[in-house]
């Protein structure tokens, strides 16, 4: 007899799939790292093969950091996107936190005014924005990127945000106030505390995007003291010849970071999703 | 210390008017429950009165002094919420003791007067913990512990029994009556339990649609209400009510109480049929379907055999009938 929960066919269905799943999507990942690690014959001899004795070379990671001031570009890229985050956390747990709370006149609009973004791609105000930049002397500035990025993850920020904070009861920010605590101690002590997941779900939508960006730092900043990773690893993809043991170093090492900063925030994540749909 | 006057409060919620003008006076040491049916402005009225919502127009005065646009924390109240609204960050002890180091009280003072709060409210073993580690009861004694550490002018309860279960909120209720005896201090009680309101208060305000329909004490209430809906609204089973013309009565409608109804099998005022019965132990409900009278409750006190489809007649206690005119209002 079979039970509705707990069978071994279906456990091992699911499993099957999820598993393939899996693979999939972490196969290019883990081609672009065991390459990294092989010399430039075997990359093309046998790219799928991870290195073997023979074939194990760290010539792409020694031209990475031998060449190019990578350390640097590693730099930019992480004070852009940990700047970037942290003021899209800020506005966006702000603006929401005034959406949800504040009766006022225009409430509505304002709210669907700043979910707009969600559905306006921001490149396509690329040459407003250059302009801009042209004109306000940011052009090759990491501000430059932040201010971008920051407009970038602000919609869906407050999108998300607004849902999770009109769920913070009304009757604890009123106890707050009978207790004497400015609208700021109750918004930054009593109600970001209780949407920490959220804010972990939107800083990871918010910060891979930034991570992985080609486009604004190749138009806004693409002087050598302001290139990102993503921008610096494009050096070594020529016209005519491609150094792909650098290239593939340079992603590799271009995955950790991202990593790390996923791997902080990926418990509150869980939480995050599932809290909206069980509930 | 505490006393309270409201002054022709007005609250609207856009084109909605929550509360069509209030006017009560409070006075010093009473127990004052609001009562009515969900959405008749008690807890808006309660919140005006807080500080929460601004009112629309008229005056909150509070021990004298004119606060309608004074910020709640500078009001000298406190506040007990239905949900308890602990703050889930901080030990029961900093959950008390918050308001207060905001209003810059000495520790030591501080520390005093935390002692002697849980002490009263069986807290001690507690003051170490979170919220999240007391049960229901619990966390709803160290709200009130908040409240009183504050020693305010005003105590405002907003329907603070209504998440607890039926025993605890016995046991709670019984602690809120204590405790004001204890503290003489003013309490404003919010709750849509008539039981709540009859065996709390002082004073009960009865409200309806955003205007208060009679205030007076408990048994004033029961004994003399002043219109239909008081009639109804207060003593349970409801009253009932019936069209004044068919009993060729000149009012409108005639009200008695399901108590102050007796039945008979052989005779009576009102033949009737026995639609249902509830037995309770202590009392029991018939449901009678009469002739004359209409669908009528009758509240016999211990047990009392009825079978549905029985004839019973029903007389109700001379002198103990009420009377409403055209408009609603009670007449002598």
């Amino acid at each position: 007899m079979s039970r509705a929960t707990n069978s071994f066919s279906r456990s091992a269905a699911a499993h099957a799939i999820l598993i393939a799943y899996t693979i999939i999507a972490l196969f290019p990942v883990f081609i672009i790292v065991i390459n990294s690690f092989k010399s430039r014959n075997a990359i093309f001899r046998t790219p799928m093969a991870p290195p073997t004795a023979e074939t194990f070379d760290l010539v792409g990671y020694r031209t990475v950091l031998a060449q190019g001031d990578f350390l640097q570009y590693f730099q930019n890229s992480f004070i852009v996107t940990v700047a970037s985050l942290f003021f899209v956390l800020l506005f966006g747990a702000m603006a929401a936190f005034a959406l949800s709370e504040y009766r006022f006149r225009g409430n509505k609009l304002m709210g669907l005014y700043l979910a707009l973004g969600i559905m306006i791609p921001i490149r396509l105000g690329t040459v407003a924005i250059l302009q801009l930049m042209v004109a306000s002397g940011l052009v090759n500035t990491l501000a430059a990127l932040i201010l971008v990025y920051t407009a970038q993850g602000l919609p869906l920020a407050i999108f998300i945000l607004a849902e999770f904070m009109s769920t913070v009861s009304d009757d604890l920010k009123n106890a707050g106030r009978i207790d004497g605590l400015s609208e700021y101690t109750i918004f930054f002590r009593l109600v970001l505390p209780l949407v920490r997941p959220a804010m972990a779900t939107v800083a990871v939508f918010t910060m891979i995007p930034i991570w992985n960006d080609l486009w604004f730092p190749l138009i806004l900043a693409p002087s050598e003291a302001t290139k990102t990773i993503t921008l610096g690893a494009q050096m070594f993809i020529g016209q005519y010849v491609t150094n792909w043991n650098a290239v593939l170093a340079a992603l590799s090492l271009a995955i950790l970071p991202v990593l790390i900063l996923y791997l902080i925030f990926s418990r509150q994540l869980i939480r995050g999703i599932t809290s909206g749909a069980v509930k | 210390m505490g006393s309270l006057n409201i002054e022709n409060v007005k609250k609207s919620f856009g084109p909605v008017d929550v509360l069509k003008g209030i006017d009560l006076a409070v006075s010093d040491g009473e127990f004052v429950v609001f009562v009515g049916p969900s959405g008749c402005g008690k807890s808006t009225l309660l919140r005006v009165i807080a500080g929460l919502e601004d009112a629309s127009s008229g005056r909150v005065i509070i021990d004298g002094s004119e606060v309608t646009s004074t910020p709640p924390a500078k009001r000298g109240i406190a506040m007990v919420f239905q949900t308890y609204a602990l703050y889930p960050h901080l030990t029961v002890r900093n959950n008390m003791a918050l308001g207060l180091k905001q209003a810059g009280t000495p520790a030591a003072e501080i520390d005093k007067r935390i002692t002697a709060a849980s002490t009263m409210l069986s807290l001690e073993p507690y003051l170490e913990r979170r919220p999240a580690e007391l049960s229901g009861g619990q966390r709803q004694r160290v709200a009130i512990g908040r409240a009183v550490v504050r020693e305010p002018k005003l105590f405002l309860f907003d329907e603070p029994l209504s998440n607890l279960d039926a025993a605890l909120r016995v046991n709670t209720r019984l602690e809120i009556a204590q405790l004001h005896r204890r503290l003489k201090a003013t309490m404003i009680y919010v709750t849509h339990d008539q039981v709540e309101a009859m065996t709390l208060a002082d004073k009960i305000v009865v409200l309806n649609a955003g205007r208060i329909e009679q205030v007076g004490a408990p048994m004033e209430l029961y004994n003399s209400p002043a219109n239909l809906f008081v009639a109804g609204f207060i003593g349970s089973p409801k009253m009932n009510f019936i069209d004044g013309a068919r009993l060729g009565e000149s009012v409108k409608t005639i009200g008695v109480r399901p108590e102050h109804l007796s039945v008979d099998a052989k005779k009576g005022t009102w033949k009737g049929t026995v639609i249902h019965a509830e037995h309770l132990g202590a009392d029991t409900n018939i449901y009678l379907d009469c002739e004359k009278a209409g669908l009528l409750t009758v509240r016999v006190f211990g047990v009392y055999d009825a079978e549905p489809g029985a004839t019973l007649y029903a007389t109700p206690d001379p002198g103990r009938t009420y009377r409403f005119g055209e408009d609603g209002q009670a007449v002598k």
